[in-house]
């Protein structure tokens, strides 16, 4: 094989696959932040939070029930999808009148109250999660083994991060709830009832993160602190996207992934800071974001 | 410097006073007390092989001794330092200055204990690391006052280093945690393979706290090295074996050498994704009747098996406070001097003795993870291959160049 950049070919389209199934993770968490403050206008710092309580839900319905990855996949969501909505009910609700700092300083108090929690139950040391047996193995690529599980992860979250921003952009659904948020006393003389759209609203932007921890599960341990690790950068990639940008959330997730990959290879000591890097720039370039509209 | 000296005559004064009202069976313990501090990571990525479990130890060998030493009472004190040599130094200063501290043992990294020991060389209090691993503590880092109890960098890597090497595996590449401990490690198990006539094909360093390895694995794999050596750990090492699983890194023929594996992370990995790995280690729970005994006894009041960080504060706390009962007095050089001058053997420590330059000198053993059909129980874990005699698995006295040794003698 030839040479790239004096790095062998196959190197270079390793690292590249991994950054796309990174990307994946990145993509489907800050589509859920992106969704949830760009419609209710909460800076979700409990994000990462709730993508551990995905997978720690997982966990918990195989080791305490004995219900399976496929199962999980779709009650997880549903589960912390519902504490979600709890949450907005009867806390983030109460903050919508007040400057966002308020709701960013509720949701971080929450992020970490969750964290400790597990923490103390649990300890630091991560949980084991089997891959479904259906997804073991490994393809040979011709320039990697890639495991199959994480072919799965990529195509999985595009799909969902696709049908997520279909339903949104595309369907009278999604018009409703854009318009709920730009003038909710219009829509509500619709006979449109505002609050549980914008509950529901919440409820699902937090079922994508518990999703996209089901599915982190059997990559990364199971651990406390997983959510604590990933919120910042992709909250980096959120900016970077375009705060409340559907669309630039799931291309800045992608792409960003892949930008780390390219970075572990050529210089592996910035991986953990080119994402911020790409993040200072564009700020400076486009405060906006890439895909945001200046409000 | 006056507000030292102001300490010290203070701490002169309340042993002046504690001589005064003591009976006469307790005249050497200052402040009527022997305070012990245990400084350990409570929730951080080190937490689990060390961490509260480290604490739990301590106090069992405060409990087994009776609570009291000489007529007068033990004091446990405890501490999470947060990862953050500032808040050991803090903390430590605090205990000594303020609490009269008498001894601080720590399962901290291995910045935070080198700032222990510099504090404790100059409070003259003994700090004891059971938790960290670079060989600094007993060179240019080294105490008057410190131990270094369990293990470190060098005995990891000549340990398992030799092993691998000895079966022709002379090509590496590695993988390694971008601070001090790893560094040291991975410099350590270097000259091991280097010194062999080995090739060190590669190297990729990660910051601590990574959850992905797969693009190090896949360049680990490429280079073609028939070892990947994992010079990081806690969290970090499990990760990163699982990973290796995933991608078929030891499934494509290349060896994992894990150059510091604790019983936790196997405990979390599970034997079916750790087989057959050998690492080196200070202790197992399961090695003969002594060490069992002890390790149900912790089992009961921690509800897991003890690592060796965990064995070793044990350990360490009871010949202190041995040390104290024999002398009469908690006064450090006393102490030391009587540690120095004793053997150290129990459960844990095998033809143990403490050298000069504070490092403490046992057997190690050379372990293998077992398959999922040798397991028998959850913790029923690891073969232990080989004894390696603390004088082979430790670095020679004069190789340290610990200040101490050449200006005390």
């Amino acid at each position: 094989m030839g040479e790239i950049f004096g790095m062998p070919v196959q190197v270079l389209m390793g690292q590249l696959a991994i950054g796309l199934i990174n990307g994946s993770f990145y993509a489907l968490l800050s589509l859920g932040l992106a969704i949830i403050f760009g419609l209710l206008n909460v800076i979700n710092f409990a994000h990462g939070a709730q993508y551990m309580l995905g997978a720690f839900v997982a966990w918990m319905l195989l080791h305490y029930l004995g219900i399976g990855y496929w199962p999980a996949l779709l009650l997880a969501p549903l589960i912390v999808g519902a504490i979600g909505i709890l949450m907005e009910r009867f806390m983030i609700r109460k903050l919508y009148h007040v400057d966002h700092v308020y709701g960013l300083l509720l949701t971080f108090g929450i992020a970490l109250i969750l964290q400790g929690l597990f923490l103390n139950m649990f300890g630091v040391s991560g949980q084991r999660y089997p891959t479904p047996d259906a997804l073991r193995g490994m393809v040979d690529l011709g320039f990697m083994f890639l495991p199959i599980y994480r072919g799965w992860v990529i195509v999985a979250s595009l799909a969902v991060c696709l049908l997520t921003w279909f339903i949104i952009e595309k369907t009278k659904l999604g018009a409703y709830l854009r318009a709920a948020t730009e003038n909710p006393e219009l829509v509500r003389a619709f006979g449109i009832n505002v609050p549980v759209l914008i509950t529901l609203t919440y409820g699902a932007g937090v079922a994508l993160a518990a999703f996209a921890g089901v599915m982190a599960a059997p990559v990364y341990q199971v651990s406390p602190i997983m959510g604590a690790e990933i919120i910042i950068v992709v909250f980096a990639v959120v900016v970077i996207g375009g705060m409340g940008s559907l669309l630039g959330a799931i291309v800045a997730g992608f792409g960003l992934g892949l930008v780390e990959g390219l970075t572990r290879v050529f210089y592996p000591e910035a991986s953990s800071v080119v994402i911020f890097l790409v993040m200072a720039i564009v700020l400076l370039l486009k405060p906006s974001g890439l895909f945001g509209q200046a409000r | 410097m006056s507000s030292i000296s102001r300490v010290g005559t203070s701490v002169l004064a309340a042993a002046a006073v504690g001589l005064a009202s003591a009976s006469v069976s307790a005249d050497g313990i200052s402040g009527d007390v022997v305070r012990i501090g245990a400084m350990v990571d409570m929730s951080g990525v080190y937490s689990a092989n060390g961490g509260p479990g480290a604490v739990v130890a301590v106090e069992m060998a405060i409990d087994d001794f009776g609570g009291e030493v000489l007529g007068k009472p033990i004091e446990l004190l405890s501490a999470d330092y947060q990862n953050r040599v500032s808040v050991a130094q803090a903390t430590a200063r605090r205990w000594f200055d303020e609490r009269d501290v008498d001894m601080i043992i720590e399962s901290t990294d291995s910045a935070s204990a080198l700032a222990l020991f510099d504090l404790g060389n100059d409070r003259e209090r003994i700090t004891i690391a059971a938790g960290s691993a670079t060989t600094r503590m007993t060179g240019d880092g080294c105490s008057r006052y410190g131990i270094h109890y369990v293990y470190d960098t060098f005995a990891l890597a000549t340990g398992t280093g030799n092993a691998i090497v000895q079966e022709g595996n002379t090509e590496w590449y590695f993988i390694t945690a971008d601070y001090a401990f790893g560094h040291s490690l991975e410099q350590d198990t270097e000259n091991i393979v280097l010194a062999s006539g080995g090739n060190v094909l590669g190297k990729s360093r990660h910051p601590l706290g990574s959850t992905d390895y797969a693009s190090y694995l896949l360049q680990a794999q490429a280079s073609g090295a028939q070892v990947v050596g994992l010079a990081n750990a806690g969290n970090d090492f499990s990760t990163a074996v699982e990973q290796a699983h995933e991608f078929g890194i030891t499934a494509g023929g290349q060896i994992l050498a894990g150059m510091l594996v604790f019983l936790t992370d196997i405990n979390a990995l599970g034997v079916d994704v750790a087989q057959g790995m050998q690492f080196t280690t200070g202790f197992y729970w399961d090695y003969d009747d002594e060490t069992r005994a002890f390790s149900e006894r912790f089992y009961e009041r921690h509800g897991a098996m003890p690592t060796m960080i965990q064995a070793g504060a044990y350990s360490a706390t009871m010949h202190y406070l041995q040390a104290i009962e024999a002398t009469g007095t908690d006064n450090a050089d006393a102490v030391m001097e009587y540690l120095r001058s004793n053997p150290i053997e129990d459960f844990f420590s095998r033809n143990g003795y403490l050298r000069a330059d504070g490092r403490m000198v046992h057997d190690m053993y050379l372990a293998e993870i077992k398959s999922p059909a040798e397991s028998e129980s959850t913790w029923d874990m690891v073969r232990i291959i080989r004894e390696i005699p603390g004088d082979e698995a430790f670095r020679p006295l004069e190789d340290g160049n610990c200040q101490y040794v050449n200006s005390g003698s």
